[in-house]
């Protein structure tokens, strides 16, 4: 199962520059284990303690927030695009 | 302004230089201006603020901005209306309306926090600046980037009312009009900010932007006479605004101004059809829930908000709650604060309304106590949400006779 995981600003550090990484798994959580695996720091940057998808970070399985799925037990297929991007404030 | 010339971390305290930046880069947490507050102490009274210019800039010390304001040096300082005829309405003693419905330029709210964001945007060297909005914040943006000299791209729902998109486009903005919701376009913006280095006023400039909103806040207690009233309602879209006002009474208080601790009670308000911050607040849960959301109030339309767990850590260090208002209610809400106080408000307003009629029953809001309803911008936009409900009254041929005619048949 390969599908892209795009990574806002904060995170490029850690994927050595890298806007767009390719990873595995067939659930949310399962992609995040993969994306430590290749960057190692990264999942405590998305997950808490509790191995919860933090607070001020939103996931998206191509267009939907993974909130109104199944949170990151969200189910993957291929080719899928997971987004990983910062809350955003204020607006309209 | 006093400020260390840093940014910090409201979760983990990470410290950064000051310069455009959206989050923590360590989790993702809001960064916060952090000012010199024992300078400011005792150097900011009552009396410099009172000799200061009848705008937002009289609380500059309190503001992030170097020197003088380049653009929206007239925001601000809008009328806090006693309003006897609403307070008599809701069967409450002592009601005031903070009427940003009257700001300048733009008539709403948003032209506080978008004066402070120009300011930054042009001190950091940009030339370009974004937003995504729906109306108010793209209005505005577009008329303080042209008056700053700045080229402006807004970023909008593609089936926006056309009274909304003039307002914008007239300023000289490019509008980008996208096929989805508000909060796909919020997303869709935040990635073009990643790639093209433009400020964006709610993502680079958010920390900036947001000290802005303290300006409604600190009015608020100036004009009634330096005192912080015993209830605030608050519209709530991404829940800042409602964070900042109770920002801007603790920094009050902890300069001096007024008593500390604060004791003022901040209610949040929002519409049923969009409400993940009251739902917060009434299930006490500090997880933020998005909708889809479904309303007349546009303005309030934010299924994700950004600040919503400040704005439920708000409500319940103040000891406030929240209400939602469905749509017939947004709306008897518009049409009691036109009807009795002359003041035309946008869904938004009708919300709130609506919001402190509800707590009023609840008994939230003792019938002796006083409160202030927030008014953040006009209905003069928007007249579309009223249409259904109002139609003319009495259409005649151009004769007395007619007239009269017309006249006994409304009064039979």
């Amino acid at each position: 199962m390969a599908l892209t995981v795009r990574i806002p600003t904060p995170l490029r550090t850690i994927t050595k520059g890298n806007a767009e990484v390719q990873a595995k798994g067939d659930t949310v959580a399962a992609v995040v284990e993969d994306l430590e695996r290749q960057f190692p720091g990264l999942r405590e940057r998305l997950v808490d303690e509790a191995g919860e998808i933090r607070r001020f970070i939103n996931i998206y399985v191509n267009e939907e927030d993974i909130r109104f799925l199944d949170n990151n037990k969200t189910a993957l297929k291929d080719g899928d695009q997971v987004s990983i991007v910062p809350a955003i404030a204020g607006g309209r | 302004m006093e400020t260390l010339n840093r940014l910090t971390c409201r979760e983990c305290g990470h410290v950064y230089p000051a310069g455009p930046m959206q989050v923590c880069e360590q989790c993702f947490g809001p960064l916060d201006v952090d000012y010199r507050y024992d300078a400011l102490a005792g150097r900011v009274t009552r009396e410099t603020i009172a000799a200061g210019p009848p705008t937002m800039w009289r609380y500059r010390d309190l503001l992030p901005v170097d020197g003088e304001p380049p653009v929206g040096v007239n925001v601000g300082f809008t009328p806090l209306v006693r309003a006897r005829n609403l307070a008599d309405a809701l069967g409450v003693r002592d009601v005031w309306v903070k009427n940003d419905a009257v700001c300048h330029p733009t008539a709403s709210f948003k032209d506080r926090v978008v004066a402070v964001a120009v300011a930054k945007a042009r001190e950091f060297g940009f030339d370009t600046i974004a937003c995504a909005s729906t109306g108010n914040l793209a209005n505005s943006v577009a008329a303080h980037a042209a008056e700053g000299r700045l080229k402006s791209f807004v970023f909008i729902p593609a089936d926006l009312e056309p009274s909304r998109v003039v307002g914008t486009l007239v300023y000289g903005a490019t509008l980008v009009a996208v096929e989805g919701t508000y909060d796909e376009v919020n997303r869709l913006a935040l990635e073009v900010g990643d790639r093209f280095p433009w400020a964006f006023v709610n993502a680079n400039l958010r920390p900036y932007y947001a000290e802005g909103a303290k300006t409604y806040g600190y009015e608020i207690v100036e004009q009634l006479g330096w005192r912080a009233p015993v209830h605030v309602v608050v519209p709530c879209a991404g829940g800042s605004l409602m964070t900042q006002i109770w920002k801007a009474m603790t920094e009050l208080a902890r300069l001096g101004l007024i008593d500390a601790p604060v004791r003022t009670r901040v209610h949040a308000a929002q519409p049923a059809g969009c409400g993940p911050i009251v739902t917060m607040i009434k299930d006490d849960t500090d997880v933020c829930k998005p909708v889809r959301p479904n309303t007349i109030a546009k303005s309030l339309a934010m299924g994700n908000p950004g600040d919503g767990y400040y704005a439920y850590r708000t409500a319940k260090a103040s000891g406030g709650t929240g209400e939602h208002a469905t749509d017939d209610e947004i709306v008897d809400g518009m049409l009691l604060l036109a009807r009795t106080e002359g003041i035309f408000a946008e869904a938004a307003g009708g919300v709130t309304v609506a919001a402190t009629r509800k707590l009023v029953e609840r008994g939230v809001i003792a019938r002796d106590e006083s409160v202030v309803v927030c008014i953040t911008g006009t209905g003069l936009k928007t007249p579309d949400a009223l249409a259904s409900r109002l139609a003319a009254d009495l259409t005649i041929r151009p004769t007395l006779a007619a007239f009269e005619n017309a006249l006994a048949k409304c009064w039979k």
